[in-house]
């Protein structure tokens, strides 16, 4: 087992989120301001690395026909822990992330790594498996958050780096950045940016588009 | 138990004890966490209630703060003090939507949108050093453009002008409608009369108030590209300053007798 390997692969080479395609429907809504970002991309890191551990220790004895109700149990009961640890702890920041928090059940990647990779791995290589691919969405959730409340707010982390017009400066910020349609363009630009730069990810087209010819005139 | 992983004793035995471990758990964290979350929750509201009376100091904390604070309970209707009333206990927001507490409004009395209104309402009192009546503290609600607004709004002792106004829970429109957090926009509202000649005066205007105009210390600036969400402002801060709102309460406060 390569633990560099397994930590790193799915930052870059097999990330979740630019990959996979999987986990966009929070990175569209937590991505408006960066500290709020950190706080759910730690949760949902360690929420992946626990549910994949603990369901890679008791995998000979999930029994294959309710093997995804099992898995959902158990990831369920770490985020209910996980909110109810944030809601006592950081009060402010679990309001700001509301339902998002409870949405981590529903992420695709805890899912996804408990099913592909935890049910067949032993525990430490899950856990560490679950680190890797919770640092790989928090990569790009922290790349979209830094550009959405750099010029989204003018600030990050709170702290003013663009002064704004409205506050006597002279930076007039873009307000769809700080609307989530405003991630799927970076995701999308991201998306490109790592498959210009790893040509392996590239996926063959399923189809090619016919080329363009004009119309016959009627004689 | 058979040694088949998919016989029904397995399958049963394994989510049955998955049952149990989780919900031991997830009942743990809930059971000892609950009281630092219900804290937490007291602290937000008090802030939140400190912020809108722009007494809110973040060097102190906000329990010390509150000291000066008294809580009461009030009925609309006569505007007179509850006491048989724990304020402490009283949750105004479920008295809203309940039947027996509450009053349904007619369409045209209800300028906030809000359907319901409670019978009896928090009150925040603040006293000044010297114990006389410095700054009563109200909480409005509306509807904005996309979400109901929950604030309060912060009058002087002489119930006629105001001390600060602050929402703490809306879905306004970021940059836009949810600009009626910004701090310069909530500093306007200071000093502004809300009543003329015994009626409701205060409203939100579209674009910047004319200084020299009559009526300007009864109007605030309207924000910018939100016409929606500040006409809400103006609808329910009319609403609850009114003769259905705190306008008999206030009454009362300023003869003395309340």
């Amino acid at each position: 087992m390569d633990i560099k390997d397994t930590l790193l692969r799915p930052v870059f080479k097999d990330n979740p989120i630019t990959l996979q395609i999987l986990g966009v429907c929070s990175a569209l809504a937590v991505t408006s301001s960066l500290k709020v970002t950190l706080v759910m991309a730690i949760a949902l890191t360690l929420v992946t690395a626990f549910s994949s551990f603990f369901i890679s220790s008791i995998r000979h004895y999930i029994p294959s026909s309710i093997r995804i109700i099992v898995q959902m149990t158990i990831i369920a009961s770490l985020v209910i822990v996980v909110d109810q640890i944030l809601k006592a702890v950081a009060y402010d920041i679990s309001k700001q992330l509301s339902v998002f928090v409870g949405l981590i059940i529903t992420n695709c990647i805890v899912m996804g790594r408990a099913e592909a990779y935890a049910m067949k791995n032993p525990p430490i290589p899950s856990f560490l498996d679950g680190i890797g691919n919770g640092l790989g969405y928090s990569f790009v959730l922290i790349v979209i958050a830094v550009i959405r409340e750099l010029f989204g707010s003018g600030t990050l982390l709170g702290i003013e780096i663009l002064p704004l017009v409205t506050e006597g400066g002279w930076y007039t910020p873009n307000g769809l950045l700080l609307l989530p349609p405003s991630a799927f363009f970076l995701i999308g630009g991201l998306i490109w940016a790592m498959r210009a730069w790893q040509k392996d990810q590239v996926e063959v087209p399923e189809f090619r588009i016919a080329k363009h010819v004009a119309a016959e005139e009627n004689a | 138990m058979s040694g088949n992983k998919d016989s029904l004793g397995r399958v049963l035995g394994v989510a049955l004890a998955l049952c149990v471990v989780c919900s031991v758990i997830v009942s743990t964290a809930a059971v000892v966490l609950k009281p630092q979350q219900e804290a937490n929750k007291t602290r937000d509201l008090k802030r939140n209630i400190l912020m809108a009376a722009g007494l809110f100091d973040a060097s102190q904390t906000v329990e010390a703060q509150f000291e000066m604070v008294t809580t009461r309970v009030i009925d609309l209707n006569s505007g007179e003090y509850r006491d048989d009333v724990d304020p402490m206990s009283y949750d105004q927001r479920a008295a809203a939507k309940n039947a027996s507490m509450s009053t349904k409004l007619s369409g045209k009395q209800d300028l906030a949108k809000i359907q319901r209104r409670e019978n009896l309402s928090l009150v925040y009192l603040v006293n000044n050093t010297s114990g006389e009546l410095d700054k009563v503290i109200l909480p409005i609600r509306g509807y904005g453009l996309w979400s109901t607004l929950y604030g309060f709004v912060a009058l002087d002792s002489d119930a006629n002008t105001i001390a600060g106004l602050g929402f703490y829970e809306h879905g306004e429109t970021p940059g836009l409608g949810g600009e009626i957090d910004n701090p310069r926009w909530k500093a306007i509202w200071k000093g502004k009369k809300t009543y003329r000649d015994g009626a409701v005066a205060i409203s939100v205007v579209k674009g910047a108030v004319n200084a020299d105009a009559a009526a300007a210390d009864w109007q605030v600036d309207g924000l910018s590209g939100a016409t929606l969400t500040s006409r809400g402002v103006n609808n329910l801060v009319q609403y609850w300053l009114g003769v259905d709102g705190f306008e008999p309460y206030l009454d009362n406060l300023r003869k003395g007798d309340a």
